[in-house]
């Protein structure tokens, strides 16, 4: 898998990440295509790995009875996919499908969980990586939440 | 309904001018553009950013975006979101009525100044129809910019605005359209999310770009914030904000946002100049 | 409006010529408006002589008080100011913006109907600063409003220099009085005592020299200058408040979270008295209305308050629902952003507000507890800060 590597090392969510990290999650990593229309994941699944997008696009949504699948959020080319891998209790709360033809890098969550623990410096690297991209998830929900394009009095 | 007449002996600040409706579109199921024609020969201008004052009458007076081109000849356009009871007398206007039109009022976007750098419009909601006569100047002078970026977030696809037009302009190789909205079913194949996460997608040099801002007053904060955070210096962001306006000519003081009056001293702002009111709970 | 000339010689007229000064300007076609009493208050209203004038009378002005009481001589000017400022008749609190008819109608606007031409008799050096401030909101911008320009235009101006300072003014705080020194027809100081009651006079443009030809008069007496100087000279000395105006406007900005605010919105009634007073504010609300054919449209304008819930509406609600905000607008626009707007402070020290306001806000004691408290400057010990 030598072509992963500088895409992960080029990828803005590892800059910085030391060599010997990208290696080790370089041999977590592979490639993997969704046609449109098929899921990268679903509600109540295990969560075992994350996503890198190199292209297409992917959307996280929720279906209830009455009014089919309700898209929360979309992910772009570059965007990443799937926090629920490093938390317990390792589920898939949201359905993802890709819009398009998805090409991504897969990268094996119950082997870097591991190695987590093993290295907590690598632990702490990733969390703080992705503590960031929840941050920007959480202030954009909450944006989206104030229905701000909203007839005025619709959120109150 | 009486009969309007444009032959006034003196005109004075408060006398609305007789326009006739020549088209009325429904935009979306709470948004009309209408056309609005002067009478007679009577020219008018404007420039990209300002509005008038439209009077239903006798229910009353509203401020209004001018939202076409203001290069073109021919009738002014005006989009109108129904939220009350005059501009849901608007709404409901047909070609041939009259609505009575005072303005052209407050400052515009700086187009001369965005000349020669990159330009980001950032619009949400409602925000677009007083943005676009600004694209429509940038896209008529287009040599003089560089890269240009519309960033455009609705509520859902159902209240996405001027969809044929984002779908000229999406096609062209020359301006980059990037469209999301806050929440959409399953069939939506375009994003979900917000506006200002497109800011970082956008493709513009943020040390040489200028950036207008427009939409609810919580959005064109956050939108700030991603600017900021994306490079672009303050003083070369602009925005446009909005309070109770009565006279629209600096007389009624209600349209006050701490020391600017906006029908006056905007409706357009450099960042730099509200950021201190803009932080301030009611103002 | 008027310039004062230069040089304007002092005359000096005695009281009896008051009569014929107001004679001579009724010749002329002025309609005179002048303080006289009105529900227990010395109010502006049509006069026709010096008999309507509140002879004998003065006030006694506090936070939230206003009496009329007896003086022991008969002096026509020896009181300050009223509930009532002359925007009442230059601004007036309604009025019609056009009417249009059915069919071929004109829009009418009130400047085409005839205008009374005023002469204002009795206006204080504060008020005549607050006609200067008004002109620059009315007819000072980029459109002129003419209902406010029709009144201003011929009105002539009879100011008097005040013979004594209310508890509630501070004119000399605000640089706006006691002495009227610009922007009057005729300036008077009354000058009562020695057996004698007679008027110090100095025009201050061309037509008020052409009016005072006419009505009997002699040069002053140096005597009668120094008596005049002196009589302003101790108004001055009796200012019943003061308001510290050095660096206002920025101490203002840098305290719109002051906790202060929140203490005076615990007090503040939003009563909009202050604004109805006040003669510098300006607010109007803007109203359209048909008759019930529809065939008859017009449009109103009446004064507006910003403590008003309706003021800051923009869809769906008020920009400033709660009491401290609106509070906080009112008193930072008087003193302070009123100058970025229109380049002069919007208060001239006259004290209404505080008499009007029923439970007393000072507007003079607010801004001293800011600045005594101003969040820019470290705590040194208990003040400024907190939540």
């Amino acid at each position: 898998m030598d072509s992963l590597e500088p895409l992960l090392r080029d990828h803005e969510f590892f800059r910085g990440l030391e060599p010997a990290y990208l290696a080790l999650l370089v041999g977590c990593a592979s490639n993997v295509v969704f046609r449109e229309g098929s899921f990268l994941f679903r509600e109540g699944e295990p969560a075992d790995r994350f996503f890198l997008l190199r292209h297409g696009k992917v959307a996280l949504e929720i279906a209830g009875p009455g009014h089919g699948a309700l898209i929360v959020q979309t992910v772009p080319e570059g965007g990443i996919i799937g926090f629920s891998w490093l938390f317990e209790p390792h589920r898939w709360q949201f359905d993802a499908r890709a819009v398009e033809l998805t090409r991504a890098v897969a990268l094996d969550g119950v082997c870097l969980r591991g190695k987590c623990q093993q290295d907590t410096r690598l632990g702490y690297d990733l969390m703080q990586r992705f503590a960031r991209v929840a941050t920007q998830r959480l202030q954009a929900t909450r944006l989206q939440l104030l229905d701000v394009y909203g007839r005025a009095g619709a959120y109150r | 309904m009486p009969v309007l007449t444009a032959e006034l002996a003196r005109p004075a600040w408060s006398i609305p001018v007789p326009w006739r409706v020549t088209a009325a579109r429904r935009e979306v199921h709470d948004i009309v553009t209408l056309d609005l024609e002067p009478p007679g020969l009577a020219g008018f201008s404007f420039r990209p950013g300002q509005f008038n004052m439209l009077y239903a009458a006798g229910v009353g007076e509203v401020p209004i975006s001018i939202s076409g081109d203001p290069a073109a000849r021919g009738p002014v356009l005006h989009t109108i979101r129904d939220v009350g009871a005059v501009t849901h007398a608007l709404c409901e206007l047909e070609p041939g009525q009259v609505v009575g039109v005072r303005g052209p009022y407050g400052n515009s976007w700086p187009v001369a100044e965005a000349e020669g750098r990159d330009v980001v419009l950032v619009a949400g909601g409602v925000g677009l129809p007083p943005l676009r006569p600004a694209l429509y100047h940038l896209l008529a002078h287009r040599h003089s910019y560089r890269r240009i970026a519309l960033l455009y977030g609705a509520r859902t696809p159902a209240d996405l605005l001027f969809t044929d037009e984002l779908a000229t302009w999406r096609g062209r190789f020359d301006l980059q359209v990037e469209v999301t909205v806050d929440a959409a079913v399953g069939m939506w194949r375009g994003n979900v999310g917000v506006v200002l996460g497109m800011i970082a997608r956008a493709q513009f040099d943020p040390a040489n770009a200028v950036a207008f801002v427009v939409g609810p007053e919580i959005m064109i904060r956050f939108a700030l914030t991603a600017l900021d955070e994306a490079g672009v210096p303050a003083e070369r962001v602009f925005l446009s904000m909005e309070r109770n306006m009565q006279c629209a000519v600096a007389m009624c003081g209600h349209c006050q946002f701490g020391p600017f009056l906006v029908c006056r001293d905007g409706p357009v702002f450099p960042y730099p100049a509200v950021a201190p009111w803009l932080s301030m709970r009611e103002v | 409006m008027a310039s004062i000339t230069s040089g304007g010689r002092s005359l000096v007229m005695a009281r009896a010529s008051l009569d014929t000064l107001l004679d001579v300007l009724r010749s002329r076609g002025f309609r005179l408006v002048g303080p006289t009493i009105r529900d227990g208050a010395i109010g502006y209203d049509d006069i026709t002589s010096s008999a309507d004038l509140p002879a004998g009378w003065t006030d006694e002005q506090d936070g939230g008080f206003y009496r009329l009481r007896r003086r022991d001589d008969d002096a026509l000017f020896g009181y300050n100011v009223g509930p009532q400022s002359w925007k009442r008749v230059l601004f007036p609190p309604s009025s019609l913006l056009w009417r249009l008819r059915e069919a071929g109608g004109e829009a009418a606007g009130p400047s085409d109907e005839p205008a009374d031409r005023f002469a204002f008799i009795g206006v204080r050096s504060c008020e005549l600063h607050a006609i200067t401030i008004q002109d620059r909101v009315f007819i000072g911008g980029n459109q002129v409003d003419p209902v406010y320009a029709s009144r201003r235009d011929g009105a002539f101006i009879v100011a008097v220099n005040c013979g004594q300072a209310g508890q509630t003014c501070f004119c000399v705080s605000m640089d706006t009085g006691p002495k009227a020194t610009a922007g009057f027809d005729i300036a008077l100081t009354e000058l009562l005592g020695d057996g004698e009651h007679k008027f110090l006079v100095e025009t201050g443009t061309e037509l008020g020299a052409e009016v005072m030809a006419e009505v009997p008069h002699e040069r002053a007496a140096a005597a009668d200058t120094a008596r005049a100087d002196h009589i302003v000279q101790h108004t001055a000395a009796s200012m019943g408040r003061q308001l510290e105006t050095g660096g206002i406007k920025d101490l203002l900005y840098a305290n719109f979270e002051h906790p202060r605010w929140g203490e005076v919105a615990s007090r503040c009634l939003a009563c909009g008295n202050c604004t109805m007073v006040c003669p510098t504010c300006f607010c109007f609300s803007v109203e359209d209305v048909t008759d019930l054919t529809g065939d008859v449209q017009e449009r109103h304008r009446s004064w507006d308050s910003c403590f008003t819930m309706d003021h800051s509406y923009i869809h769906g609600g008020a920009v400033r629902p709660s009491n401290r905000s609106r509070y906080r607008q009112w008193m930072t626009h008087k003193l302070a952003t009123w100058i970025d707007q229109f380049g002069t402070s919007g208060c001239v020290g006259c004290g209404r507000c505080i008499t009007w306001c029923p439970v007393g806000i000072d507007i003079t004691e607010e801004a001293a507890a800011i600045r005594a408290a101003d969040c820019r400057i470290p705590d040194e010990g208990g003040a400024g800060g907190q939540p």
